[in-house]
This record gives structure tokens, sequence and C-alpha cells, in this order.
């Protein structure tokens, strides 16, 4: 790892094809510059992306990365960073990606605090396939496939991510560019899964889930006074329906990541040229 | 007195028929006798009807037939269930002191042998060994020297203290003394012993062992009857040699985990059946867009939906074959003995990774929870090669970066593989995807790119037609002009088959074929026969109709899919009847 990567070393040539204005271009930044902030560089990164405009991401960032089947990027990401430890591992993923066909992934995989970064790029809005409810949705939200609304409460991915085991629950706000670069940064100092859903407001579908909206009403925890490493008052800050906050919300300072706790530490594409040293004892243990 | 001897114990589900049934066969191994073992069993925890055969022999034995010399019944089912199978002069160790055994009738001609197992169990320690009583009075029935059995449970019980071992040995006796004292009878049978060492190992063993043995340090997986003894096997044995085991939510999970780790560099695996092949059908077709070496595994079981999970069948060959949408590069093996298991294991990575495509492993139940002898060398490590295809480092990465400086992991190649950079190779950041993409791996819809993606894929695979070595094996008369074919776990009966068959003055030529795709052009063989008979544990003769489509010629199907394995004499009989009707 070099000292004088910049972040905009994380940048591909490629053009991102998002709409003019929308919020994944603030998210990706926050995560090159946390990335680069952490000592990263993009040959000792991996990205996994899903589906999704947030899929995109893999394509416009600079480092080793696959982008994957819809809802998968979780388990992709896991064994990356299992099977070498080295590397720095970030998932990107939307709402749907995330808590809709991925949402079980997402339960186990915060059960299993595997040391790596989620970053959820959270609209509240299908945009790939323009403009359908999402998981995230309001219960009201008018969309071509819900006329009258989804009429079920939106999932509530920070209260999912605490009822699951978390280590790390963060949120964050696109446009509001230093603080979403420091939480992602924090999300990837954390020791275990860091986990942040960053609202990132989609400009052509969503009119209710705006910039605006999210200016107004956001709530920075650490304005508060917010002790992240209290449970109770994390759990009540996750469950209040009427406000929507930003910054950290819990942290488990106790955390021992999966790939401590399993011993892990070593690159496995190093192999033999033949089979391993003391092989012939599997085959003794059968007598 | 027949070459072979067939032994079974019976009774219910928790009633320890496997353990008892492993502890005999061990036996019989280490003292020198050849074993295959088959169970019945059902898909439950307790109840029912489980039994464990052996079949043991001096000579290798590789099939079941349809025979049973002795069979220890604990419950009357046990006896029901096996009335085809046992003869006159076949002996049934029971123990009439049992409630449910109290009034069970002994088939006309057979020897029926009330030992009371629990009394005599008691006596040495603990009810619990009443099985143990059973063994000893086997031990006496076939002439087999009970020394051979102390050996196995020292193996099975050594680690739960001598005290245990002891009370084990001394209930096998009693049972031993009590057949002695009490029945003046004379059995047929002797099983006499060698010198000869042999391993005993079942193929989803077959596969973890081989797949350490090829350098996998990854693996994920999700519990399913019969793949979840490959992953219980890996489990506390890869981690000695570096590697690691994830129990996944779901399979879905399971393939890209692996997937993960393969992108990572890893050799990687997972195993699963035919219910987990249908999720894992997603993320297949991203494993081979993106050319990520992955090893899969499907031990098949009677489908469809959840089917019969505890029975045989060869019933994914299509799914295996074309399973996925769109057009899918891949490579098929399947194995078709335990020890085939081992290699064709290891084979699958090199192909994996000299390729960069996804490797079926086409296993099945009668193979995978069937145990089997075979001599160590079998197994020799030294003869394990490993082959990791075009894997470039930083010294060699700029070969293959464009004009920017960019690594170029999807670049069109004359025979279609393209250069493979692990994550933390300097100047190799690049990214793959499941959407068509560019020499950079960027997703692109420009029409000539799409087609050189698409060719080149296919390539890969028509490389490795010609590079690799794709021959069936062969065995039986290659002049005869009567052609048995088949695939995976049939071949054990088989070729039994082929000397049953002689007896009646049949020949026939077999060959027996592990590699499904891409597989071997049968065309001469086929035309050169007569008659061309294919066999398989399925309703519809997937294999046979392949083969028909390859060699553009009719043949015959001699298919099974009641859940049970063909049994070499049942098979002969079958192969027999086809040639017949063929030939009328």
């Amino acid at each position: 790892m070099s000292s004088d990567v910049r972040f905009t070393d994380f940048k591909s040539d490629k053009q991102p094809t998002w709409c003019p204005g929308c919020g994944d271009f603030g998210t990706m930044n926050g995560m090159m510059k946390a990335l680069a902030n952490t000592g990263n560089d993009p040959d000792n990164t991996f990205v996994v992306a899903g589906i999704g405009c947030s899929g995109k991401i893999g394509t416009y960032m600079r480092s080793y990365a696959l982008h994957g089947v819809h809802g998968r990027a979780l388990p992709v990401g896991t064994g990356v960073k299992l099977a070498n430890p080295d590397l720095e591992v970030m998932v990107a993923g939307g709402d749907g990606d995330g808590y809709s066909i991925g949402a079980g992934h997402f339960v186990h995989a915060v059960r299993r605090n595997v040391d790596m970064t989620y970053v959820v790029m959270d609209n509240r809005i299908y945009g790939l396939t323009k403009g359908q409810a999402s998981p995230t949705s309001r219960e009201d939200f008018e969309t071509s496939t819900t006329p009258e609304g989804p009429q079920q409460p939106p999932v509530n991915p920070l209260a999912l991510a605490l009822a699951a085991g978390a280590t790390f629950i963060a949120q964050s706000f696109s446009t509001d560019a230093q603080r979403h670069a420091e939480i992602v940064q924090e999300a990837i100092e954390h020791d275990g899964f860091g986990f942040v859903n960053v609202f990132s407001p989609c400009v052509t579908f969503n009119d209710v889930d705006t910039y605006d909206y999210f200016r107004d009403s956001l709530v920075d925890v650490a304005e508060e006074g917010h002790d992240r490493t209290d449970y109770d008052a994390a759990k009540e800050k996750i469950l209040d329906a009427d406000k929507e906050y930003q910054g950290v919300i819990w942290q488990d300072e106790a955390s021992v990541p999966y790939d401590q706790k399993h011993g892990l530490d070593e690159d496995m594409s190093e192999i033999d040229e033949g089979a391993p040293e003391g092989a012939m004892d599997l085959v003794r243990e059968f007598y | 007195m027949p070459a072979d001897f067939n032994w079974a114990i019976g009774g219910e589900a928790g009633d320890g028929i496997d353990s008892t049934g492993k502890i005999f066969a061990q036996a019989l191994s280490r003292a020198g006798r050849h074993v295959f073992t088959s169970k019945d069993f059902a898909s439950r925890i307790r109840g029912g009807y489980t039994a464990y055969k052996v079949r043991t022999a001096v000579d290798p034995v590789q099939s079941v037939v349809d025979r049973l010399d002795v069979l220890i019944a604990l419950t009357p089912r046990t006896i029901e269930e096996n009335l085809d199978e046992l003869h006159e002069g076949s002996v049934i160790i029971y123990d009439g002191d049992r409630t449910t055994m109290e009034n069970v009738e002994i088939p006309e001609g057979m020897v029926g042998l009330d030992v009371p197992l629990k009394r005599l169990a008691e006596e040495a320690g603990g009810a619990i060994m009443r099985n143990v009583v059973a063994l000893g009075a086997a031990c006496e029935v076939s002439d087999f020297p009970i020394e051979n059995l102390d050996s196995a449970l020292e193996k099975r019980f050594g680690s739960k203290g001598q005290a245990l071992v002891d009370n084990n040995k001394e209930a096998a006796r009693k049972g031993r003394d009590y057949v002695a004292e009490e029945y003046d009878h004379e059995f047929d049978y002797e099983l006499e012993t060698t010198d000869a060492d042999y391993v005993l190992l079942n193929g989803d063993e077959a596969i973890g062992m081989g797949a350490i043995a090829a350098g996998c340090k990854f693996y994920a997986g999700y519990p399913i009857t019969p793949a979840t003894d490959v992953m219980e096997y890996l489990t506390g044995r890869i981690e000695q040699f570096g590697g690691h085991v994830v129990q996944a939510e779901d399979e879905l999970s399971a393939i890209n985990i692996a997937l993960g780790a393969a992108r990572a560099g890893a050799r990687s695996m997972t195993a699963t059946s035919g219910p987990g092949i249908d999720l894992m059908a997603e993320t297949f077709g991203l494993v081979a867009t993106s050319e990520t070496p992955l090893v899969i595994v499907d031990v098949m079981r009677s489908g469809p939906s959840t089917g019969m999970p505890t029975k045989q069948e060869q019933g994914d060959l299509n799914m295996m074959l074309y399973g996925g949408h769109g057009e899918i590069p891949r490579f098929v093996l399947g194995p078709t003995s335990i020890s085939e298991c081992f290699w064709k294991t290891v084979e699958a990575f090199n192909l994996a990774e000299k390729y960069q495509t996804p490797v079926y492993i086409a296993a099945d139940l009668a193979m995978a929870v069937t145990e089997q002898t075979f001599p160590p060398e079998s197994f020799d490590m030294d003869e394990v090669e490993i082959e990791r295809g075009k894997v470039v480092d930083e010294e060699t990465i700029d070969e293959w970066q464009n004009e920017k400086g960019q690594f170029q992991p999807h670049a069109i190649t004359d025979d279609g593989v393209s250069p493979r950079a692990f994550p933390g190779t300097a100047e190799g950041a690049h990214m793959s995807t499941g959407l068509e993409h560019d020499e950079l791996g960027r997703r692109t819809e420009d029409k000539e790119m799409r087609v050189e993606q698409v060719d080149k894929r296919t390539r890969k695979v028509e490389t490795a037609r010609e590079e690799e070595d794709w021959t069936p094996r062969e065995f039986g008369n290659p002049d005869s002009e009567n052609l048995v074919i088949s695939w995976g776990s049939n071949e054990g009966a088989m070729t039994e088959a082929i000397d049953f068959l002689e007896e009646e003055d049949v020949d026939v030529r077999f060959l027996s074929v592990p590699y499904l795709f891409p597989r071997p052009d049968l065309t001469e063989e086929v035309e050169s026969a007569e008659n061309v008979v294919v066999v398989e544990c399925n309703a519809t003769g997937q294999f046979a109709d392949v083969v028909e489509h390859d060699t553009l010629a009719r043949v015959d199907r001699v298919n099974k899919y009641d859940g049970v394995r063909f049994k070499a004499d049942e098979l002969a009989a079958d192969i027999k009847a086809a040639l017949q009707e063929a030939d009328q």
C-alpha cells in the first residue's frame, strides 16, 4: 500500500451513465475518498457490486471488482475476503439488491461479521427498471406497480441489521460529502462488518425522498451527543419512526470479525505444485 | 462355498445401524478383505427401516448383488424388507427377548439364531452394546476370527477410553460364545483373512480428499443429502492445509461465496444435490461469463423436487449439460467409481483453472454414501499434478495490458483462454461482470465484441476438446458385437455383470464414460456394434439421448428409477433381456 494514493486513483476512465444529479455520484466519491484515506490502493481493493443503478459502481471505480447477480454481492464479498484477508473488500448495492432479493444474505452477512464494508445506496425506488416500489419505499408511495402505494410498511434496514447482531451500523447522505466519506471511512476501519445505509436520492423516479427532504429532516447523531457504543440508545434512534438520522449509530467495540475468529490470515491463492505436504495422512485415516 | 459373502444389519433409524455396520466393514477391511457397503436408509432420524449391508470377498468387490447370507434383524420389518435377497440357508440373527421379535417367524429353509443380545450386552457392561454382541455372533457364523473385530472396535471407541473398548470386546465375545455353545450347526461360510492393507472410504470422502489433494483451500456449502458428507469430511481437515469451510445460509449464497474465493485466486468448491443445483443455476452463468474457475459437485439423488432424498438416481444430467439461461460453456465430469471420485476431483480443479470455466462433478448417491476398499496406492498423492493455467504476476502482467496500461482479463486469444491476475497483483486491477463485456471486463453491447467474446468462451471448450484426454474406460471383450455404454456409479455393477453374462455365454464390450461434456465421440464404437445398450439410473435415458445425438444412431436402453442402484446379477439379466429383444 502506497501512502501517496489519491482518491482519484480509484476512478476509472469510464464516465458514469447515472442520471445527472443522481445521488450515486456522491456516494461513490465518498467511498473512493474513504478508501484512499485508509491507505488502500486499487490493486489491494476488491469491490463487489450487485444489480441496479448502484451495481454499475464497479465499472466507474478502478480496483479489482466483480459485478455479480442480483442480490448476491455480499456472499461474493465474503468469499473474496476469507480467501485473501489482505484485500480491502467493499460491497456496494442498492435497496432492492440488499433488502429485497438479497435480504436473506444481508441478515446472514451481518451475523457472520466478516471484516468488510457494505455500502447501500438507498434511494427508496427501483431506478434501473424505471420506477417501481422498493422495499424501502413509503407505504403510500405511488409507482407504476403500486398505483396506491405498496400498502405495506417499508423495511427498516438499520433495525434489521441490529436484530441480526450487527457490530457497526451507520447512515449517511450522499450529498453531505465530507460526513459521508468520514462515515464510510469509519466503516472500513471497523473490525468487522461495517454497514452504511446511504441516502442516495433518485432525481428521476422519486419525488418524495428528495435532496430537499433529507436536507430538511436529517439529524446528525454526532451533534446530539449520541453514544454509539450504547446499545439501548442506538436501538432508540434506529426505531425512531419520526426522524431520519445520519452518523455512526451503533458500534460494538468488542467485535471480533469472522476471519479473525477462524484464524484466517493467509492468501489462499498460493498453493503447492503437487498435493500438499502430509496429504498421504488423509489416505491413512481410512485404514 | 460362494466367493463373496453378503451380510447386513437392519433395524430402525436410531438403532445404531450405521455405526455397527461400519465397525464390521472396517474389521473386514483391516483383515485384508475387500468390502463394498450399501445403505437402505430413509430421510428421518428415528423409526422406519434402515439397513447397512456389506459385501465382502478376497477379490475386489464393486457392486451389490441380490443375495443376503447373514442378516442381523433388530426388527421384524428388517426380515420382510429383505425377503427377496434372503435364500435357503441364510442365517438370521435376532433377539427373541425383544418384545417385537418374540413371535418373529423365520422363513422356511433359513436358520434363525435367537441370541439374547440385550442380556449379553448388559452382562458385558451395558445394553447399548447389543449390536456388538450381534457382531460377535456374526463372526462365529461366518468363521471370521473375532480378533479382527478388536481393531475396528479400538478405532471406533478408542477415543472414549480403554474401558469402553474392553467392554465392547467382551460383548462381542459373549455373542460369539453364545452361538458356539447354543447352536450345534455347521455354517457354510469361512471368511479368510489376508495380509493386504486396504483403506475403506465412500465417494463423498473421496471427493473431499481429492479436493484437498488438488490444493482446494475453500469450500462453501449448504447441508443436503447426499452431499453433506463432502462438507463434513472437509470440516476439520481442510484447515490443516490452510483452508476453510463456510456453511452458507442457502445454496444461492454457497455458490456465490465459493465464487468470491475463486475470484480471489483460491481453488474453490461447492457441493450439493439436485435441489441445490437448481438454485445455483442462477450464478452458474455468472461463473462462466466472468471466466472464474469453480468446481461444483452434484451428488445426484432421486428427483424432481424433493423426490426421494435418500434414493439413487442419475436424473440431473440434462440440468448439468444444459442448465442455466443463455448458452454457457462448461465441463461436466462424471466419476465412475469411488476412487475415480478422487481423481476426477483433482482433474476438475485443473480443468477449471486451465480453462477458467465452471466444472461440474456429476456424482450420484450410490457412490457417495457407499464405502469400498482400495489399496492405498489408489490414492497416490505423488501422482497428483497441479496445473493453474495462464496466471500472470507482476513480472508478466504488462504483456496483457492495453495501450493505457489496463489489464485485460477477457483478452481475445487464439485458444480462447485469457490471462488471470489474482487480486493484489500490482497493476492488475480489473473488473468482471455477468454482463457481456469487452476485453477489460466492462459492459458492452457492441455487436462485434459480443460475437468475439462468445466465440472466445466457446473456443476454450474446443481447445480443451483437442488438448485433453476424453477417452472412456473400457471393459469386457473389445471385439464383441454387443456394446454396453454407461456413466456414473453403474460401472461397478456392470463390470461384475460382465462375469455373470459370460457364464451365460453372452459377451459384451463395455464403455464407461467419465466425461459427459465434452465427451468422447463414440460414433465408431456404436457403428461397429450390432447391438448397443445404454444403462443408466433414470427413466428417460438422458445419456442414451446424447449418445443418439452424437452418433446419429438408435440405441437400446436399460433404465432403473425405483430409487435403488443396479445390482450386478440383476443388471446382467436386464442386459441379456435387452439383447435378446434386439435380436428378435
